[in-house]
Formats: C-alpha cells, sequence, structure tokens
C-alpha cells in the first residue's frame, strides 16, 4: 500500500509540473508529426531522458540489494571512448556494441565483487571506478574529444523507425524485459530478499553475495549502453564530460520512485516515472530560459517537493491538522 | 499507602486496520508494586505498553497517573510523564558509553559543552543506587544484555521513572541475572515504583510479582493474586481452555487438527539400529566449540543442552554451514560431505531455525507468502520458478496446518507476532521437505499456546521420519521432546544421555558438571 501512495504521489508531481507548463506554453504537450516522424516536447523529453532512464533502471537493482553505484557515470565515458576508438578503426556497429556492453558488465563485475565478495562498503567500492574511471577513459581518448563519424551509431540515439524515436523504443524495450524477468522469475525475490535482511536471506540458503554481485554487472551494462547512447547523441566521446553528474540523477530517480536506499522493495515503473520528471524538468527550464548555472537549484527544490510529498510522517502530520481543524469547527 | 492506585487504565480500546486489538481493557497498577501482564500472543499485551507508553495512543479509554489524566502521544512524552520502558532488546546506542547512554539527550554541560566529568559521576551515581558496578566509560555494545538493560533502567530512573514498564526483560539472561534483576526490581518495588512486568516464564511470574493480569483476545480476563491462583489456574486463564496438567505438560488436544493423546517424547518407538542420517565426528572450531561427536537418526528428536554460551548454537552453525569447521567430519547417509554454506546444507536436505528471528530469519518487509516459499525458491534455483499458483497452494496449506494467524498471505511478516512469525518460518523449512531440521530455540518469546503447538509439530516430525535437533535452554522442553540428549559445558561435550534417563535431574547434573 506504501508502494503505491508513494507513485501516486510521483505522478501527483509530475502532472503539477506539466500542468505548470501548459499554463506558459500550451503546445507543452503537442505531438505533431514532420518529415513522417514523431514531433513535439513529449518526444524529446523522451529522447533527451533516455539516457537517465537507462541508468536509473540498473541503479535499481543495485539499490535494491541495499547498495548504490556512483560509478555508473565514468563507465558512461569508458564506453563511449571504447566506441569511439573501435568505430574509428573500421569496426562493424555489432561488434562495437558488444564490446561496450561487455566494458560496462567488466565494471559492474568488479563493483560487485568489491561489495560482495571483499565486503567494502558499495559508497567506497564503487568510488574508486567513479574517480579511477575518468582517468581509463581519458587515456583510451588520449586526452581529446574523438568525433565519431558514423551514421549507424548516430540513429541509435537520434534516429527514428516507423516515425518513432529509436532510444526511447529501446530503453522502453529494455524497462519492459527487465520489468518481465524480475517479476517472472524469482531473481526479483532474490534481490529484494537480499536488500531486506541479507543475513536471513542467506541462512535460508540464498547465494546473496551471486546475487548482489549480478545487480551490479547489470547496473554496469546499462552504463556501457548509456555510454553508447551519450556518444551516439553528440557524436563524439567526450571523457570529462560524458556521464558527468549521471549518477546522481539516476539515484534520485530511483529513490523518488519509490526504492528506498536501505534496499528491499524495489518499484521498476517508479523508477521510470522519476526519471520522467528529472528530464520534465530540465525541459521545464529550458523553456522558461532558466541559465543552466542555475538549474540545479529549481532542480533542488523538486527534490526537496517530492521528497517531502512522499513523506508517510509529513503525511500524517498534515492529516492530523487537517482533522483538528475540522474538530474545532 | 500500598494500595493506592499509581496508574488506572479505563476502557482501553485500539484498533489496527482488520483487528480490535484491545477492547475496553482496564488495568490497574498500585504504588510500590510488581504486576505481571500476561497473555498469549495476540492477547493484546504489547498493544497495552504501546499505548501505555505512548506509541499507538488509544482511540477510546482514560490513562491516569498518579490521579493526573495523561494522554502520551509519545515515548517522549510518556517519559516525561514518569512512563519509562526497557525492552527486550534494549533501546539504547550501543555505540555510545554508559555514560552518555544515561545522559543521553541531557548532557550535563558547561559553556555549552558537554561536562563528562560531572556525566561521569552521575551515571556512577545512577549505577550505584542499583548497585551496579560497571564501568561508565564502557561502550555499551560489549555489555552483556544483562548489564544493558541495568543501564536501561538506571537511565529510566535517572529520567524520574514513577513507573516502569519491563518487556520481556529475561529472555536473554541466564539464571544469575535473572536473580540479579529481581533484587533490582524487589529495591526498586521498595521504593514506591510501580513496576509493569511482561514475560512468558511462568515461574518468574510466580517468583518476583505481587498481582498478575491476564488478557487475551484483546480483552481482559481478570487480575489476579498468585497466592490465590495456581500456575495451572493461570495457564488455563491465558489459553481460555481447560488444561490437565501443569504448564510445562500442557497439551491442547485441537493443536494439530488431530488429538493427539500420545507423549510427546516416544523413547519406547524401537529404531532400526545403524540408520544414522547425519554423522559428526570430532567436529570442531577455535573459540565456538571443543571437538564433538554426534550422531541424528531419522524419526528421532535428538536435544542440544546447556547453559547459555554452552555453545549449543555454535555447534548449529557449524552442521549448517555458516561458520566454517576447522576440522572434524561430516558424514550424511554414509557418504562424506562438505558443507562450506548453509546453501550446501539446504540441497542436501538440512534445514536451520535460528534463535534469533529479527535478524537472521524474517525478512520483515516482504510478505507471509514470500517467506514462506523462499527457502524452497532458492532451493530451486531462480530458473525453477514456483508458480504463483503453487505458491499459494502452500501457504494455504501451511497457513491451516500450522494454524498461522495472519490477515492473509500478503500481509509483511512483520506485522504479525513473534509466534506466527515463527510458525512462517517453520513452514519455510518444512516447504524443502527437509531431512533434518534443527530447531534453535523455536519456542523462545512466544507464547505458551504457541509454544504447545510447535511441540506437537516436532512430534508429528519425528512420526513422520524427519530427523529433528533441538536446542533449547528450557530442560523441561528437552526433556518432554527429546528421546536423546548431547549436553554441552563450556564449549565441549559434557556426554550423551538417552532414554529413560533423559531427567530434569541428570541433565541439570552434565551441565552443571557432576558426575
Amino acid at each position: 500500500m506504501k508502494r503505491h501512495s508513494s507513485l501516486l504521489w510521483l505522478a501527483v508531481g509530475l502532472i503539477l509540473l506539466v500542468a505548470y507548463n501548459l499554463v506558459g506554453n500550451p503546445a507543452f504537450l503537442k505531438i505533431s508529426v514532420q518529415d513522417g516522424h514523431l514531433y513535439g516536447v513529449p518526444i524529446d523529453i523522451l529522447t533527451q531522458g533516455s539516457r537517465t532512464m537507462l541508468l536509473a533502471l540498473g541503479m535499481t537493482l543495485v539499490i535494491a540489494t541495499g547498495g548504490v553505484d556512483l560509478s555508473v557515470g565514468s563507465v558512461v565515458a569508458i564506453a563511449g571512448a571504447v566506441c569511439a576508438l573501435l568505430l574509428n578503426s573500421g569496426t562493424s556497429l555489432v561488434v562495437t556494441l558488444a564490446a561496450a556492453v561487455g566494458v560496462g558488465a567488466l565494471a559492474g563485475g568488479v563493483n560487485g565483487t568489491l561489495v560482495a565478495r571483499l565486503g567494502i562498503q558499495p559508497i567506497v567500492a564503487t568510488l574508486i571506478l567513479m574517480v579511477a574511471g575518468r582517468g581509463i577513459a581519458q587515456l583510451i581518448c588520449g586526452g581529446q574529444v574523438i568525433i565519431i563519424d558514423r551514421k549507424s551509431f548516430e540513429f541509435l540515439a537520434n534516429g527514428f523507425v516507423a516515425g518513432l524515436p529509436v532510444a526511447p523504443l529501446v530503453v522502453g524495450g529494455l524497462y519492459g524485459l527487465t520489468h518481465l524477468f524480475l517479476r517472472r522469475t524469482a531473481v526479483g525475490l532474490f534481490v529484494e530478499a537480499v536488500g531486506d535482511n541479507e543475513t536471513a536471506s542467506r541462512f535460508a540458503g540464498l547465494a546473496a553475495a551471486r546475487v548482489k554481485i549480478l545487480a551490479y554487472v547489470f547496473c554496469g551494462v546499462c552504463a556501457g549502453l548509456t555510454g553508447v547512447l551519450t556518444a551516439a547523441n553528440i557524436r563524439a566521446a567526450d571523457a570529462n564530460r560524458a556521464g558527468e553528474n549521471a549518477e546522481l540523477d539516476a539515484i534520485f530517480a530511483v529513490v523518488v520512485g519509490g526504492t528506498a536506499l536501505t534496499g528491499g522493495r524495489f518499484s521498476i515503473l517508479g523508477t521510470f516515472l522519476g526519471a520522467l520528471l528529472i528530464q520534465t524538468l530540465a525541459a521545464t527550464m529550458y523553456f522558461r530560459g532558466v541559465p543552466p548555472a542555475v538549474a540545479p537549484v529549481p532542480k533542488a527544490l523538486l527534490i526537496l517537493a517530492v521528497s517531502l510529498l512522499q513523506s508517510e510522517k509529513l503525511r500524517t502530520w498534515i492529516a492530523s491538522h487537517w482533522r483538528r481543524k475540522e474538530g474545532a469547527v | 499507602m500500598p494500595d493506592q492506585p499509581l496508574l488506572e487504565l479505563r476502557g482501553i480500546t485500539k484498533r489496527f486496520p482488520g483487528v480490535l486489538a484491545l477492547s475496553g481493557v482496564d488495568f490497574t497498577l498500585r504504588v510500590g508494586e510488581i504486576h505481571a501482564l500476561l497473555g498469549e500472543n495476540g492477547a493484546g499485551k504489547s498493544t497495552l505498553i504501546k499505548v501505555l507508553t505512548g506509541v499507538h495512543p488509544a482511540e477510546e479509554g482514560t490513562i491516569t497517573l498518579a490521579g493526573r489524566r495523561v494522554a502520551p502521544a509519545s515515548p517522549k512524552e510518556a517519559e516525561r510523564a514518569g512512563i519509562s520502558t526497557v525492552y527486550q532488546e534494549v533501546n539504547l546506542i550501543p555505540a555510545l558509553s554508559v555514560a552518555e547512554n544515561i545522559a543521553l539527550g541531557r548532557q550535563p554541560g558547561r559553556l555549552g559543552f558537554i561536562h563528562w566529568r560531572a556525566m561521569r559521576r552521575h551515571a556512577r551515581e545512577a549505577l550505584a543506587r542499583l548497585e551496579i558496578d560497571c564501568d561508565v566509560d564502557a561502550e555499551l555494545g560489549s555489555l552483556s544484555v544483562a548489564l544493558q538493560q541495568m543501564v536501561a533502567i538506571a537511565r529510566a530512573l535517572d529520567l524520574r521513572a514513577r513507573l516502569l514498564v519491563l518487556d520481556e526483560p529475561t529472555a536473554s539472561l541466564d539464571e544469575k541475572e535473572v536473580a540479579e534483576l529481581f533484587k533490582v526490581m524487589r529495591r526498586l518495588r521498595g521504593e514506591g515504583l510501580g513496576i509493569v512486568f511482561v514475560t512468558h516464564f511462568l515461574d518468574q511470574v510466580y517468583a518476583v510479582s505481587d498481582r498478575m493480569t491476564v488478557l487475551r483476545n484483546g480483552q481482559l480476563v481478570g487480575e489476579y493474586v498468585p497466592a490465590e491462583l495456581p500456575r495451572l489456574g493461570l495457564v488455563s486463564k491465558m489459553l481460555g481452555r481447560e488444561v490437565k496438567d501443569e504448564v510445562g505438560r500442557t497439551q491442547p488436544s485441537d493443536t494439530m487438527g488431530a488429538k493427539v493423546e500420545t507423549p510427546l517424547r516416544d523413547a519406547a518407538v524401537p529404531r532400526p539400529a545403524g540408520t544414522v542420517l547425519l554423522e559428526a565426528k570430532g567436529l570442531h572450531r577455535r573459540g565456538a566449540v571443543q571437538p564433538l561427536d554426534l550422531q541424528l537418526r531419522p524419526g528421532e528428536v535428538a536435544g542440544l543442552a546447556g547453559l547459555l554460551g554452552s555453545g549449543r548454537t555454535e555447534t548449529a552453525r557449524l552442521l549448517f554451514g555458516i561458520d566454517r569447521a576447522d576440522g572434524g567430519s561430516l558424514i550424511l547417509k554414509g557418504q562424506s560431505v562438505r558443507i562450506g554454506s548453509p546453501r550446501d546444507a539446504v540441497r542436501l536436505g538440512l534445514a536451520f531455525c535460528s534463535e534469533d528471528r529479527k535478524t537472521e530469519g524474517i525478512l520483515p518487509n516482504l510478505s507471509v507468502r514470500e517467506n514462506l516459499i523462499f527457502a524452497l525458491q532458492a532451493k530451486q534455483g531462480a530458473w525453477r520458478t514456483l508458480a504463483r499458483a503453487e505458491q499459494e497452494r502452500l501457504c494455504d496449506h501451511y497457513i491451516s496446518a500450522l494454524r498461522i494467524k495472519t490477515a492473509d498471505a500478503e500481509t509483511p511478516i512483520r506485522n504479525l507476532s513473534g509466534g506466527n512469525q515463527q510458525k512462517v518460518l517453520l513452514a519455510r523449512w518444512l516447504a524443502t521437505r527437509p531431512e533434518l531440521i534443527i530447531l534453535d530455540e523455536p519456542t523462545r518469546g512466544i507464547d505458551v499456546g504457541a509454544k504447545a503447538e510447535i511441540e506437537q509439530l516436532i512430534a508429528k516430525l519425528r512420526a513422520d521420519g524427519l530427523s529433528v535437533l533441538l536446542i533449547s535452554s528450557e530442560i523441561e522442553e528437552i526433556v518432554r521432546n527429546c528421546a536423546r540428549v548431547l549436553v554441552l559445558r563450556e564449549r565441549r561435550p559434557a556426554g550423551e544421555i538417552a532414554g529413560a534417563e533423559v531427567t530434569t535431574e541428570r541433565l541439570m547434573q552434565k551441565m552443571a558438571g557432576h558426575a
């Protein structure tokens, strides 16, 4: 019940934000067809938001096990650099994609092993790769922004299939598959059990460490794919800027989506809505002409507002005041 | 003066979604009285305590403390009014020192800094009042549970408590510590404090309390004086049914759905010689237990007895692969096996119900269903997922077979009472169809009724051909259930007793180190 109310408040936040936009810009929700492609603000939000959504998808599992992965932003940069290196030396797109996914999986494997086998605190364990990862990406890029000139690659981020944007289609598909996989098999239960009470899950015969490592590997794979989307979007690998602060957006999306940082129950749909909220806010600021330097402030305010809406304590407090007032009348 | 009421609860009613937890309950505590609050799990004891201490304000009813109406809306308000609580799991901060814990929230200050010397002196005085000798600079978490409780009581007194609620304070204390606690309780009674004493140990009720109030199903059964209500009567009040014998031998005839007239233990059943399910030879681990031999047979309840800290749980953890043994061998059905993790153990058909339900047993926020099928699902692995219909069938089966009281299978397990959580955990293991089940204190902290049900279940498992290893600090429980007992003393085997030899006296002798 608590989970549902958390989703509900998130949806309310999203609707309020959209309503605010509609007041200043009645065409905010308008979708039209241009050159046979869907076109409009909602499409932009989905396309630009697909990267945060993908990162947050992986982050959801890690957070559900009671951990966190700070290294995803750096993994985005590494995967982008690997793409640039391979594509510019004439490697096929398929091999390049496989390499990006592999790099992500490897990073996740390292993180997961540090956390689950060596018992290092997740924040510390993933901080290592967060810091080192940028350096690795720089090494691959040779300290420069590498332009990628491959139409088929750019298509992944900015192309359209049957009038629909590719990136949101891919990410949406991954959300659906992940949800089905987690809820149709027992993997979702195992992840929640490890996050809820790791000792008890282990004592009941679960290979808890393996479940945790798997969550980090999945998170790494999502980060690798996000690296592909990021590089394809700007047609370049930028070791410094790619995925910068992306881990924070991903964590925020997961947490406002109703998955507690302490682990346990997770909500894939909640994460999706959380990421959507962040991107809608970014679009809002763009349309309202908020300078990028100031943008973090409204974002912080939104985070505060959503957290307050979701706070059970605050809601109880307000409800009791309401009742007291009514009683007085 | 002695009969003057200190606290009066009148007509307390409290509802939770779907449950009437308390219905018009009265409770009176007099000045300088130790008053036992008794009842089965789900009787409403904890709810009444929570109403009294402001955790869950009541919907109806009044609380009068020393003639003044109070309505504590939080534990803090209750403390301010003079109502302090000491819980089974001490609710202080283990990483802080004893002195800091006693002063917590009211540290003596000087120029905006903590006045450490005053704080230490103050703590020493508070402990001296209880005649407790303990280093006030020690980290609280490094002390024994018994001492931690004393610190909690000292803190309560320091807050000028007029009324002390002791919620299951003796659950993890040994006999000496219990005696020490009682001494303190009697001293405080002498000083005019009122003490509400919640416990499951009837011996202790009769040893220390002046009055007892019995609740059942959220209603008041009555208030009694120990001298006028013998144990048998008390138990029947608590259970709401006629009981034939002393509490120890309680056998509600409807426990497992069928009439069971046979004694729980059946030493006379002939066993085919030589069929050993699991044999441990020279199993040992440094700091845990010295080399020991153990044989577990199908269709037998074996016991592992000993005082607290004698190495019982440590032995179980070695058998189940939670801790690595330093040496020794395990032979399962004639085959030498290596059990390196609980996962190995589960796959070999072992099950282990931990004594620590909260941290090693339940998945608190997951549903009864998820908790119940968890071990089976873990055993099968993620790819052989149990169909939802199969999960529900298992839940229905065990909820009715073990009489698990829950709103439905989707309720989070943390909402269940301790006894019902324990039953879900038993069901979790039974669903894996184990050949050996190790039960570590399966009846700790649960009420008489659920206790009897669990013992009845043990008898049934034995009859079904399972091998059961029972660990218990209650000697009577071992005597009632076990045909063979390995006694541990100071982390080494002190001998095995079997058949008619298994008596309270023999066990005590072995534990204490005679003969």
